[in-house]
């Protein structure tokens, strides 16, 4: 070879010339594709295309029997390409037909436009099927016009609506945070639509058809190889009863608060009732925007899911925990006794006159205050411990480890933590200057104390379950079986021996079945149940009627908690409901139509009272 | 600065006019490709479009900077430039921001982050035209060739270790360099380079027996001439097939051992092994239909359908040639294709006139550079080349890309425009 700097120089040619040939091979395949390949020119013949997003089936809710919840119904969307939109059309007539006045009508296009002039819009959304009829009959006379077929829910037996939860137009930030979504899609705003918007929604398909100039559909474009399917979303079968849910509903018309029933094997909900409540296809179609305000302007507050986000003092329902740990700590056992002195008691009144001295199973029976505001003094003092703020840390962990003062996490959106005081927020409060006497209140469920409905109810199903539970969710199964979020069907340990808890729930039993029950008045024929009033100081008006409950004793199938706002005792409406629902739940049927018919027709929300 | 009216003066006009036409187009088609989200400005700054244009408006800073400074600086400063480069590689190795399965980006914050291998050609080409253009520097020479190895080889490997095949894909471009300053067998690596492309393509579309049943009837013939015309070298022959032989057996090994699945779905989708136009294939079809219905004469500016309805992905970026093609037709193509081509034989023009070696080398790197970017970009999006993501030269939105090829040129433009002063 020859190096010489001359040679050397000649090589550019070479170089230039690899070069124009990869050049010249690019321009002939251009060529091809772009000017000899008919295949992808269909559209340049007059046609424009019109790309129709097919919107899947969104997936359908049963409840644990199969019975139908939420189903699905066809409306149309009238959307709009505006640069495809004809100047010369009679937009008179036009108007009539969708009923929208000439001002909407420029309107409309004219925010269509501000999106794309190319992609379609929503020109009116939701049109019935009857209405959708008649337009589409004219539609030709209409370029740039078609119809989109989309789905909404519907609610065959109109209960559950805030389990169930809505779905609402999307919003500029869920459109960021998911690119599977586009403007005009809907979404799940609340409750299980929400959480399982991944499962339900599916996934959308696309149709790219070509439309020639007097707006006729001429069949797919490049033989449908754009097009795509929808896949229809997954089907959701709750652990929800919607028999039961239906009756908790009809018990607490006319009151304030929620019912929350649990299946304590599983942890599965079987009524989530909070009241007052509203019909869920209110917020469906055209009504949506207009009926939801209604709502949030309502002053009794409908939409708030009280059993998930009303947080209140545990009252007497919280002796059964304290019991539990004094036990586990070893700070009593079932038969320690502490005096009680009645109204006359101290640092705590008892509110009931009982013999003294009880033991645990009478104190849980008759409620007596002295009795657990000592066990949490012994328990908190216990030597074991060192001292006193090491032994209120030990409870603190307890409480946590019996589900309180946090969040479960499932699948419930928009869920409260409620508030069990920290050491360090008495320390802080107190100045470190603090003992058993200044937060006595604990003891009996009261002072900082605050617990959701859905965790006072988790309380009775591990009772049930004498020392486990599983996280309280919603879902049962998804209709194409597979795997529900393991995070529901993990077994939390409370880390209570089993031991303890026979005592525990003996003195539930008695709440019933004792001389001195505080439920006696609501006992359930043929059923054996375990329970506990509780009544929640209220500054702001009557104290609230709590109860939480389990049945049968021997093999708890339903455990659950209610809270009555206004309702006085716990006894009073509280108890007697619980019973009924655990009655119905059972039975499928209530031998107290007396005590089902007072209840159901008892009125103590103010608001309802006041208008009378 | 005296020489600030002189420098406009010598610089190459017909090459910076190319680039500006490259850049603007680029931009226009950014705008447009942007168009399908609501209606904005071009100027927009929350949009790619407006982006682009503050992109441009630094790299033209920088490279009138460039053109203002001493031609000799870029020699002097050559390794510590390269030496800076191999450093950020090796930090966004460390600290780097993982985006899209390649960890290539430093992020400084406030929205800047730049992708360091951009600038690793640059500084490769820095340091081998400077290796190179030493008086003593000569490639038959062992210690030279070794150098030059290592120059190109260290950052390629720093680039491949960040999951970045396509940016170290370009570092094969210094072959060109190397053929043209007199490397021993560069010609034939380019030839061997080729055959070896063609056996690959041939033995995954038939199979590794039918290529070596081809390959050893090849040599059949091949030994016949050489024993009938009782040539010379037959070994160097034997050497050659027996290297094929091997190649046929190691292409199907590679191809299904180490390959991973989406780079040999890719290139059964290229070729047509692989129909797969909802999943793998999805982004060929979607670019070449939009490059395919726009015909001879396009769409018109700002009409196209397919790249606004988000079919083609990346269509701001790697796929810019997407919205050219369809927008504008066969017409834009050529253009488009002419300007480059044009570009890229003006630089290796002007490389030649330069009496400097490091100027001449330096122009034939960035030429390389460009031109690797540009084949396999191009090929990609109408279905010649496997998807491999980089960006297209001066068209693609990236801020990077175009800081990092407008300082590559504007240095080579100011050493052609310094060159009449070296004596």
């Amino acid at each position: 070879m020859n190096y010489s700097p001359k040679n050397l120089a000649r090589r550019q040619y070479v170089i230039i010339g690899i070069f124009a040939v990869v050049g010249v091979v690019f321009l002939i395949k251009l060529f091809a594709l772009q000017v000899l390949d008919k295949d992808l020119k269909q559209s340049a013949d007059n046609n424009v295309l019109r790309y129709v997003t097919q919107y899947p089936a969104r997936g359908k809710v049963f409840d644990r029997n199969g019975k139908l919840l939420v189903y699905n119904e066809a409306v149309y969307d009238l959307m709009v390409v505006p640069g495809q939109v004809s100047k010369t059309i009679d937009t008179m007539e036009f108007c009539r037909l969708l009923n929208i006045s000439k001002d909407s009508y420029v309107e409309r296009i004219v925010k269509a436009k501000n999106h794309s002039r190319i992609k379609a819009s929503v020109f009116v959304a939701q049109i019935s099927k009857e209405d959708y009829a008649h337009i589409v009959e004219i539609l030709y006379r209409y370029p740039g016009f078609f119809f989109q077929t989309r789905t909404i829910r519907h609610y065959p037996s109109a209960i559950a609506a805030h389990t169930l939860g809505d779905i609402g137009p999307i919003d500029q930030k869920q459109l960021d945070a998911d690119p599977y979504y586009k403007r005009d899609d809907y979404v799940g705003q609340s409750g299980i639509e929400k959480f399982y918007e991944k499962e339900l929604r599916g996934k959308k398909g696309l149709r790219v058809v070509m439309v020639d100039v007097h707006n006729r559909e001429k069949g797919s474009y490049l033989n449908g190889m754009l097009d795509s399917l929808p896949v229809p979303g997954k089907d959701i079968y709750l652990g929800l009863d919607a028999q039961l849910q239906a009756y908790g509903e009809q018990l607490m018309h006319g009151k304030i608060g929620s019912i929350v029933a649990i299946e304590p094997k599983t942890g599965q909900i079987l009524a989530f009732v909070t009241s007052p409540t509203y019909d869920p296809n209110l917020l469906v179609g055209r009504a949506r925007a207009e009926n939801y305000n209604k709502l949030l302007n309502n002053p009794e507050k409908p939409l708030i899911n009280r059993a998930i986000s009303g947080t209140y003092p545990p009252g007497s329902t919280f002796k059964m925990v304290n019991g539990l740990i004094a036990l586990q700590s070893g700070s009593i056992t079932p038969a320690t006794q502490f005096h009680c002195n009645g109204p006359g008691s101290t640092p705590i009144k008892c509110t009931h006159f009982h013999g003294s001295s009880p033991d645990l199973a009478n104190a849980i029976e008759n409620s007596c205050n002295p009795y657990f505001y000592e066990a949490f003094k012994t328990t908190i003092n216990n030597s074991k411990f060192g001292d006193i703020k090491k032994g209120y840390e030990y409870w603190y962990q307890m409480t946590q480890a019996l589900g309180l003062g946090h969040k479960f996490d499932t699948d419930i959106p928009y869920e409260r933590p409620g508030n069990i005081p920290t050491r360090a927020y008495y320390d802080k409060a107190y100045g470190g200057r603090w003992n058993s006497v200044t937060i006595r209140s604990l003891g009996i469920g009261q002072g900082e104390i605050l617990v959701t409905p859905l965790q006072l109810a988790n309380i009775a199903a591990l009772i049930a379950n004498e020392g486990y539970y599983y996280p309280p969710h919603l879902i049962r199964a998804f209709g194409d079986s597979t795997a529900i979020p393991e995070k529901m069907t993990t077994r939390v340990e409370t880390g209570i021996e089993q031991r303890h808890f026979k005592v525990i729930k003996a003195g539930m039993n008695s709440v019933f079945e004792g001389a001195h029950g505080t439920a006696r008045g609501s006992k359930i024929p043929g059923i054996s149940a375990g329970g506990k009033t509780g009544t929640a100081q209220n500054p702001h008006g009557d104290n609230h009627s709590i109860f939480i409950a389990f049945a049968p004793v021997d093999d708890p199938k339903i455990a659950l908690s209610i809270i009555i706002e206004n309702g006085g005792y716990g006894s009073t409406w509280a108890a007697p409901i619980a019973s009924l629902m655990m009655e119905k739940y059972i039975k499928g049927y209530s031998e107290r139509p007396a005590v089902e018919d007072r209840m159901m027709k008892g009125v103590i929300n103010y608001a309802i009272k006041k208008k009378k | 600065m005296t020489d600030r009216n002189s420098i406009i003066g010598k610089v190459d006009w017909p090459l910076l006019l190319m680039y500006f036409a490259l850049v603007v187009i680029g931009w226009l088609s950014i705008y447009s490709a942007g168009m399908s989200e609501g209606y904005h400005t071009i100027y927009d700054m929350s949009q790619f479009c407006g982006k682009q244009m503050m992109w441009m408006g630094i790299s033209l800073a920088v490279g009138f900077v460039i053109l203002l400074l001493d031609a000799k600086f870029f020699d002097a400063f050559a390794f510590w430039i390269y030496t800076v480069v191999i450093l950020l590689l090796l930090v966004v190795l460390v600290y780097g921001r993982a985006t899209k399965g390649a960890t290539s980006w430093i992020d400084f914050g406030g929205g800047i982050k730049l992708q360091p291998s951009e600038f690793a050609k640059l500084g490769t080409a820095l340091a081998l035209a400077c290796l190179l253009g030493r008086q003593d520097a000569d490639l038959r020479d062992r210690k030279t060739r070794i150098g030059s190895y290592l120059v190109i080889l260290i950052p390629a490997g720093l680039v491949l270790l960040q999951h970045d095949a396509g940016s170290a894909l370009v570092f094969a471009s210094f072959i060109f360099v190397l053929y043209r300053e007199g490397l021993p067998g560069a010609g034939a690596i380019m030839l061997i380079a080729v055959a070896a492309a063609t056996v690959f393509v041939l033995t995954l579309l038939w199979s590794p027996k039918v290529m070596c049943i081809v390959i050893g009837s090849m040599f059949a013939l091949t030994l016949a001439y050489y024993l009938l015309n009782k040539k010379k070298g037959l070994w160097k022959m034997v050497m050659v097939f027996a290297f094929f032989i091997a190649f046929v057996f190691a292409v199907d090994y590679v191809f299904f051992n180490v390959l991973e699945p989406h780079q040999r779905i890719r290139i059964e989708v290229i070729l047509g092994l692989n129909d797969d136009i909802k999943g793998a294939g999805y982004n060929l079809h979607q670019s070449r239909i939009a490059i395919g219905s726009g015909g001879f004469w396009g769409k018109g500016f700002l009409q196209g359908t397919q790249t606004k309805y988000d079919f083609v992905p990346e269509q701001h970026t790697d796929f810019i040639f997407c919205t050219i093609g369809e927008e504008s037709g066969f017409k834009g193509s050529l253009v488009v294709i002419l300007l480059y081509i044009g570009l890229l034989v003006r630089i290796i023009r002007l490389a030649e006139r330069q009496k400097l070696a490091f100027s001449r080398i330096y122009g034939y790197a960035v030429a390389g550079i460009i031109f690797v970017h540009v084949a396999i970009n191009i090929g990609m999006t109408i279905g010649l080349v496997p998807v491999i993501g980089i960006p297209l030269p001066f068209l693609s939105y990236g801020g990077s890309s175009l800081l990092a090829f407008t300082i590559m040129l504007a240095i080579f433009v100011k050493q052609d425009a310094n060159r009449l002063k070296i004596l």
